[in-house]
């Protein structure tokens, strides 16, 4: 896809200024936040002049295995903040290292065997990049909604463990409920598509010159493949998640 | 049978229950006395494995009970919470639930029955669980706890706050199911005229057990 998209400097220097405005009336209006859209600002463009050298260095190279070693640190990374989001949980972090593994070598694999993507750099890292932080932000809502499910129904599990029910039994609910809300952003968006917005992987493909129909196409693949991402993330984090709220005789002990 | 043998319960650096002994025969009804905040639930909730001692051993037909599988267990010996809750969106759904477990097909007849025999009319069914009343709530819920019939019943303050007519159905209920159907009943209590009826005593004081016979 080459072509003449570029950004010039009178761009960057205008977008900036208008940068240093949001400042000045931030400083103005006393709104408190001139600090964090510096911070922001900097490590905005720190963070991604680093990752746009990483990433051209990455695809010159194009070696297999430092394409593998990108895809592990996504998912390590996306594991880590997913796993934040599980207020302390036992064993979340590896569970969650699972759960992003399992969504996104599945796609991974799918893809490339399906001979829409090819093993090179330029294509691995992106899409990765997509469903890894997908599969995190489904997760990690599967993983709070589990924890104030659990706590707001403390007593009705207790109940049903009383009355003999497993701990499955008890949180099926539970587990129910924690999985829909790590899927519905994913679901409720997929719903409005095109309709609302252009998603950003259409959106570039459009603006690099594609033709929107075959933009579409892949769109739609990256719609199934989110779509089943999130399912397999949430669904993983769930099922392993709550028997870390039992104990091994089967009582509640968080 | 049931045997608590030297049965110790701390949370922490809390000593809830110190050094509890007793046993209780197959059959037998006994009532659980002692001030608020003794430790009486403590002492159903590990007899129903919802919580384990912190040293000492319970056991029920001379089996350790923290060897033996706890759903199957708790079926077996079922606990009714001070204050129970009910779930689901109607009564229904809380028999439905402990027919589920036991991958067993719901059978209304059976429930239609039980209700009958508390005094609660089929309608019950249909009513959504905020509408209930205190009484049929606790009603309800022991409904839940013998639909299947367990060898042991742990009842946690079932009558407290009722007025006479339902406490006395409740209590006439609970003596026929230990006369006729030989359930072993343990019961906690505060109320002075269960307490001058019952057979067996066990008095629990700042979580030592300071009376074990009547
Ligand atoms: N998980 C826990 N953590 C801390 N303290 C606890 C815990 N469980 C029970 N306790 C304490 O142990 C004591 C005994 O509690 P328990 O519920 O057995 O009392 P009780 O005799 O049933 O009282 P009541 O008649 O008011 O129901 C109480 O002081 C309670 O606060
Ligand atoms: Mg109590």
């Amino acid at each position: 896809m080459e072509n003449n998209l570029a950004v010039t400097p009178a761009t960057l220097v205008i977008t900036f200024a208008l940068v240093i405005f949001a400042m000045v009336i931030s400083y103005k209006q006393e709104l408190g936040l001139t600090k964090d859209i510096a911070w922001g600002i900097t490590r905005a463009i720190v963070q991604l002049t680093i990752v746009g050298y990483f990433l051209k260095y990455i695809f010159n190279v194009n070696n297999i295995s430092l394409t593998l070693a990108m895809v592990v640190i996504i998912i390590l990374n996306a594991a880590w903040n997913s796993s934040k989001r599980s207020n302390g949980l036992p064993n979340s972090l590896l569970i969650s290292i699972l759960a992003m593994t399992l969504a996104t070598s599945v796609c991974l694999v799918v893809l490339i065997a399906s001979g829409s993507l090819k093993l090179v750099p330029s294509q691995i890292v992106p899409i990765t990049g997509m469903i890894a932080s997908n599969a995190m932000v489904a997760s990690g809502l599967s993983y709070r909604s589990m924890d104030s499910l659990f706590r707001d129904q403390h007593q009705q599990v207790l109940e049903k463990l009383a009355l003999g029910a497993t701990p499955f039994q008890a949180t099926k609910t539970i587990i129910q409920e924690a999985i829909k809300t790590g899927m519905a952003p994913t679901i409720d968006s997929s719903k409005t598509l095109g309709l609302v917005s252009l998603p950003g992987m259409m959106s570039g493909l459009i603006f690099a010159g594609v033709d929107p129909v075959k933009a579409i196409g892949y769109q739609i693949m990256v719609t199934f493949m989110l779509l089943a991402t999130t399912s397999l993330s949430s669904i993983t984090v769930v099922y392993l998640g709550y028997k870390q709220y039992y104990n091994d005789e089967e009582q509640l002990v968080r | 049978m049931i045997q608590f043998r030297d049965v110790h319960y701390q949370v922490k650096d809390k000593q809830i229950l110190t050094a509890i002994n007793f046993a209780i025969s197959t059959g037998e009804a006994v009532t659980i006395v002692g001030p608020s905040g003794s430790g009486k639930s403590t002492i159903l909730k590990l007899l129903a494995k919802i919580i384990s001692p912190s040293s000492g051993s319970i056991e029920v037909n001379e089996q350790n009970i923290s060897t033996l599988p706890s759903a199957s267990y708790r079926q077996q010996v079922s606990y009714c919470f001070q204050q129970p809750v009910l779930f689901g969106k109607n009564v229904r759904d809380n028999f439905q639930f402990v027919y589920d477990i036991r991958a067993k097909e719901y059978y209304e007849n059976h429930v239609l029955e039980t209700l009958a025999s508390l005094d609660l009319k089929p309608e019950i069914l249909d009513q959504e669980i905020a509408d209930l009343s205190g009484g049929e709530k606790q009603r309800v819920a022991l409904a839940r706890n013998t639909i299947f019939m367990p060898q042991v019943l742990l009842l946690d303050e079932v009558t407290t706050g009722l007025d006479l007519t339902t406490k006395s159905l409740i209590l006439d209920w609970l003596a026929d199911l230990n006369a006729k159907q030989n359930v072993t009943i343990i019961k906690v209590t505060h109320e002075e005229d269960e307490i001058a009826a019952s057979t067996r005593l066990l008095e629990v004081n700042e979580g030592r057990l300071t009376e074990n016979g009547k």
